[in-house]
């Protein structure tokens, strides 16, 4: 029986591997990415939330002078799972944008400062003027963007570190900076992050790396606000299924015992 | 069958089975005799129709919150991965769903394959089963245009556009399935109306396909006819629904490790990039339990007959029954057919692997090999085989095997002068 069994999990395991294999080559990997330790990665991952804090005020300082995120709203930083600012902060953040309103009574459009409820304020009016306010290429929305690319975090982040002066025989357009991990190595965004260009709060040293990690985490949480509850419930759920199928091979081997044969 | 005569114990059972013979089926279904040799390869079955409910359940409560919009759609997603309770729990166990309904589906199909399931007096079930299957690849394709990102928008772009190979009229059926000059708004309403649909048709099949496997009875490891009911079998329950409830409780497992660990591992990147018909990705793929079909399609240098052998793939597995010339039934008692078995394996695992890579140099020579080798296994090796294959004895029954002892030791008995 338990030969059967393990015959049975063997032949299964080899038809997953295959499965994570043949995903895996979809997203063909050119450069070897950067990794570096992610905290939510694993059956208990969590975010920091000071990283999470710290990526905030890199994306909002740095990032969002181009990038919208155009699915988050600020009531978002206070949620439970996400950056967790206080709620006097949240509205304080809220409170720093203008965002547009209206139609009031009189039929006019009017602005006022932003509320909980409203999405981050967009950098540009619309794709076009975004484009035509960076030579053409349009800066992604960044609320599912480490989804949106094989290699996820690691890329991100790998990107953000992988600017370098072009090899000599390659030439650059105006506005086209060299990356080493960027798909034909060529990106139209300058290098966006670099020592000290944002003052942490905490006393956390900007660099580069720190900046590139914490922005990377933000992200993350941006693209997948439930990651917390879903690594909770997932390991509840798991363990549950386990001593359920545990309890239910027990009473499948006593009720098979009455036929001479085996299960 | 012996039930007919079921009579239920109480008055109120036996007026009202009188009217409606609900609980002579439901007696039916609990004594229903199965062969007590049953291995675990027999309980994806079960496992399927749980697939099914719970892409249906998930599906309808996804329906709920999702907008058929092109200009909403994509948004409306993220609307359910945001906002709505549990809504990512939701949609990650219907999106993951697919795949596991698809990887159940390949086993189920694959295990027929080995024990000749598909042989008299099975043929009917067979069949239904594989318009299940075409089916399924349909709605699964439908549902994967749903959330409007970029491999939605061109994958339904590449997928419809083959239709444009038919001769004469197939720009024009292309325009009536977009209803439109492109893929856009109207392809995605209806793609959504479908999608919708399709489901109940599989579930109805489903009930046909049980319907008719109850007939004849289950086929067995060792592939031989049994007397039913008698000692080679076992009621159904709760013999095999502890057993395909263990089996499926394993399985579930599996699949809570994809939704809660790694829910977008199966899919691809690109779809979290919202549709944009002026951008072109890099490499269009479809979903990995479409890709050995995408690769015969690509190996063909000609469109309409690479539409044609793509079509052709799946029809020669409806009409394999008679395909397949061999009186034997369980590969178990064919040394041969069991090595072409694992050949077939084999180069099914390679053709998906080169519909994932880019149709080029080797992977391009590679997929030509091994669409070429599908069909002549198929078209050439199974009729052949009936005819040439020295096939081993096969026991009379379950519990009394040829020469006495277990079942599996006679065979390896067998299998042992064989060799030499």
């Amino acid at each position: 029986m338990i030969n059967k069994v393990k015959n049975f999990i063997k032949i299964l395991s080899i038809f997953t591997l295959i499965f994570f294999t043949t995903a895996q080559s979809n997203s063909a990997e050119r450069a070897k990415l950067l990794k570096t330790d992610w905290s939510f990665i694993g059956l208990f991952g969590k975010f920091d939330k000071g990283s999470l804090q710290r990526g905030y005020q890199v994306y909002t300082e740095v990032c969002s002078s181009c990038h919208s995120m155009k699915y988050m709203s600020y009531r978002n930083l206070g949620e439970k799972g996400g950056p967790e600012f206080s709620e006097a902060e949240v509205k304080a953040i809220a409170a720093s944008f203008e965002v547009t309103d209206g139609p009031n009574a009189d039929g006019e459009m009017f602005t006022r400062s932003a509320r909980l409820s409203d999405k981050f304020v967009m950098p540009y009016e619309n794709v076009k003027a975004a484009e035509a306010a960076n030579g053409g290429a349009y800066p992604p929305d960044m609320s599912v963007l480490v989804k949106a690319r094989g290699g996820g975090v690691d890329y991100v982040y790998s990107l953000l570190l992988g600017y370098e002066e072009a090899p000599s025989g390659m030439t650059l357009d105006e506005g086209v900076y060299y990356n080493k991990y960027m798909y034909g190595n060529k990106i139209k965004m300058a290098s966006p992050l670099s020592e000290g260009i944002v003052e942490y709060g905490d006393g956390t040293e900007a660099t580069l790396e720190q900046m590139s990690k914490d922005v990377t985490t933000f992200l993350m949480w941006a693209a997948e606000p439930h990651l917390e509850s879903r690594h909770q419930m997932g390991f509840k759920a798991i363990l549950y299924l386990i001593i359920l199928t545990i309890m239910v091979y027990f009473s499948m081997k006593k009720i098979w015992s009455r036929v001479e044969s085996e299960v | 069958m012996s039930d007919h005569n079921y009579q239920p114990s109480s008055k109120l059972g036996k007026w009202f089975n009188d009217r409606l013979p609900l609980l002579t089926l439901s007696n039916h279904l609990t004594e229903y005799p199965t062969p007590k040799n049953l291995n675990y390869w027999w309980t994806f079955g079960g496992i399927l129709t749980f697939c099914l409910v719970a892409q249906i359940v998930t599906g309808i409560t996804l329906a709920m919150h999702y907008i058929a919009d092109s200009d909403l759609a994509f948004a409306s997603v993220e609307h359910i991965m945001r906002d709505v309770n549990y809504g990512w729990l939701i949609r990650y166990i219907h999106a993951n769903g697919a795949s596991m309904f698809f990887l159940a589906v390949y086993i189920h199909i694959f295990r027929s394959l080995y024990y000749g399931s598909y042989k008299s007096p099975r043929e009917v079930i067979w069949i239904i089963g594989m318009i299940i299957y075409l089916l399924m690849m349909m709605t699964a394709f439908m549902g994967y245009v749903l959330p409007w990102g970029q491999m939605s928008f061109w994958g339904a772009t590449v997928i419809t556009n083959l239709f444009s190979a038919i001769p004469f009229v197939g720009e024009g059926i292309v325009a009536w399935l977009w209803g439109g000059f492109a893929v856009d708004n109207p392809t995605l309403t209806r793609f959504y109306a479908l999608h919708y649909l399709l489901p109940f048709l599989i579930l109805g099949l489903v009930v046909l396909h049980i319907w008719a496997l109850h007939v004849p009875g289950n086929n067995n490891p060792i592939g031989i006819d049994i007397k039913k009911p008698s000692k080679d079998t076992v009621p159904f329950h709760p013999y095999i629904v502890i057993k395909d409830g263990f089996a499926l409780l394993m399985f579930m497992i599996v699949f809570a490790f994809f939704v809660f660990y790694s829910p977008n591992i199966l899919g691809h990147a690109d779809n979290y990039i919202e549709a944009n018909p002026m951008v072109t990705p890099t490499h269009i793929v479809p979903e990995w339990y479409l890709l050995p079909f995408y690769a015969i399609l690509r190996s063909v240098p000609d469109k309409l007959l690479g539409v044609i052998a793509m079509f052709a793939a799946i029809f020669v597995l409806v009409i394999l029954p008679w395909l397949d010339t061999s009186k034997i039934r369980s590969a178990v008692f064919r040394p041969l057919y069991k090595q072409f078995y694992w050949i077939l394996i084999a180069d099914v695992l390679i053709l998906g692997y080169m519909g994932a890579m880019p149709a080029e140099g080797l992977y391009l020579l590679i997929a030509r090999v091994a669409t070429g080798y599908y069909f002549i296994h198929f078209l050439v090796i199974l009729p052949i085989l009936g005819f040439k294959e020295k096939t081993l004895p096969v026991p009379l029954s379950i519990t009394e095997p040829v020469l006495g002892g277990a079942p599996n030791l006679t065979t390896a008995k067998y299998k042992e002068s064989f060799d030499k």
